[in-house]
């Protein structure tokens, strides 16, 4: 009989390979803790995490496209009232907010940058200017909201819209029960993005957080970009809903 | 996603962050012209084009080693397109006849 000949590497689940992974585990403890056992490697784990966000993202996508489905189908059908609607609404603060939202994206991908890079105090920096940003667009929108409250535009009991004329049209008058639509519509999808926010400056204070205790590295700063990829998309849904909802027929 | 190129990034990030500001103003300046049917195309058009850079660019899509985040993305945006065209060809046509 011949003696089996004796294995030269060993097999991924032997004995061995398994005492030498935790062994060169160890080795760089501090760094890898932030790895876990069910991921072979670092970057494995890192694609595994960003994908994971960019399937929850494309829920995101779906929840929003149906309510832009509602307001697309709504706009079709009642545009002179939309439009005199949308005419009521402050564009100007709807710039102003899109201009905060631009640049606090630039501020997360500095973030993302910094904790890519190794920069613990721009990390911080740009975190707690991209929270200030993000206060400043939430200011912005309550005062909207305070003066659409004031104006009796808020669907419900006291909703009035009378005698508004259709832009262009200037003997037409907007129906006020097709305005109200557009003002619910309004109010949902600037009230859902807006709760987004609220979320999002909530993952930002964890991140902070964290940063504060420096614990993201080069090796390890995937919150940092999972976190960046959700205001991103938040922004992105923000890019939409401004020249949809403030920009209606603005020229007549 | 981990960027593979070795040059710094910062330049491309001013560079689209200040892409993003011009259509923004673009976007109020357009609005104010009367471009008849073509207002709304315009406008979308713009944020599109400013959605597109986002992904592309501050999201890591462009650089992203892994293949599926591509097609996730690709697939969230063939859904959505769906969803609106379907609904649109309906109710947009509905009084053609």
């Amino acid at each position: 009989m011949v003696p089996p000949t004796p294995r030269r590497f060993p097999l991924p689940d032997s004995h061995a390979a398994v005492a030498n992974a935790n062994v060169s585990r160890d080795a760089h403890a501090p760094d890898s803790l932030q790895l876990r056992h069910h991921f072979a490697t670092e970057e494995q784990q890192r694609d595994a995490v960003n994908l994971g966000m960019w399937a929850f993202l494309a829920t995101e996508v779906m929840f929003f496209g149906g309510l832009f489905a509602a307001y697309l189908i709504y706009r079709t059908w009642y545009f002179p009232d939309f439009a005199a609607a949308s005419k009521s609404i402050d564009a100007a603060m709807g710039a102003t907010n899109t201009a905060v939202l631009i640049c606090s994206s630039l501020t997360v991908v500095l973030a993302v940058w910094a904790a890519q890079t190794a920069r613990r105090t721009l990390l911080i920096v740009m975190l707690i200017l991209t929270m200030l940003l993000g206060c400043v667009f939430l200011g912005v929108k309550g005062k909207e909201y305070k003066d659409k409250f004031e104006e009796h535009h808020v669907p419900g009991a006291s909703f009035s819209f009378d005698n508004v004329p259709v832009p262009g049209h200037p003997d037409q008058y907007a129906n006020p029960r097709h305005a109200e639509i557009f003002f619910a519509l309004y109010f949902i999808m600037t009230g859902v993005h807006a709760i987004h926010m609220i979320v999002g400056l909530g993952i930002f204070a964890w991140l902070l957080a964290m940063a504060w205790k420096g614990r993201f590295t080069p090796e390890y700063n995937t919150p940092v970009e999972i976190g960046g990829l959700y205001w991103h998309f938040v922004d992105i849904i923000w890019i939409y809903l401004f020249p949809l909802l403030y920009l209606i027929d603005r020229h007549a | 996603m981990s960027e593979h190129s070795t040059s710094s990034p910062l330049p491309r990030y001013f560079a689209i962050w200040a892409a993003l500001l011009i259509c923004t103003g673009l976007t109020y300046y357009a609005a104010t012209l009367d471009l008849g049917s073509f207002n709304a195309a315009v406008a979308l058009g713009i944020a599109t084009f400013k959605a597109t850079l986002v992904v592309l660019f501050f999201m890591h899509v462009w650089h992203a080693g892994e293949k599926l985040i591509k097609l996730v993305v690709i697939s969230a945006l063939f859904f959505l397109l769906l969803l609106l065209g379907l609904s649109m060809t309906d109710y947009a046509t509905r009084l053609w006849s």
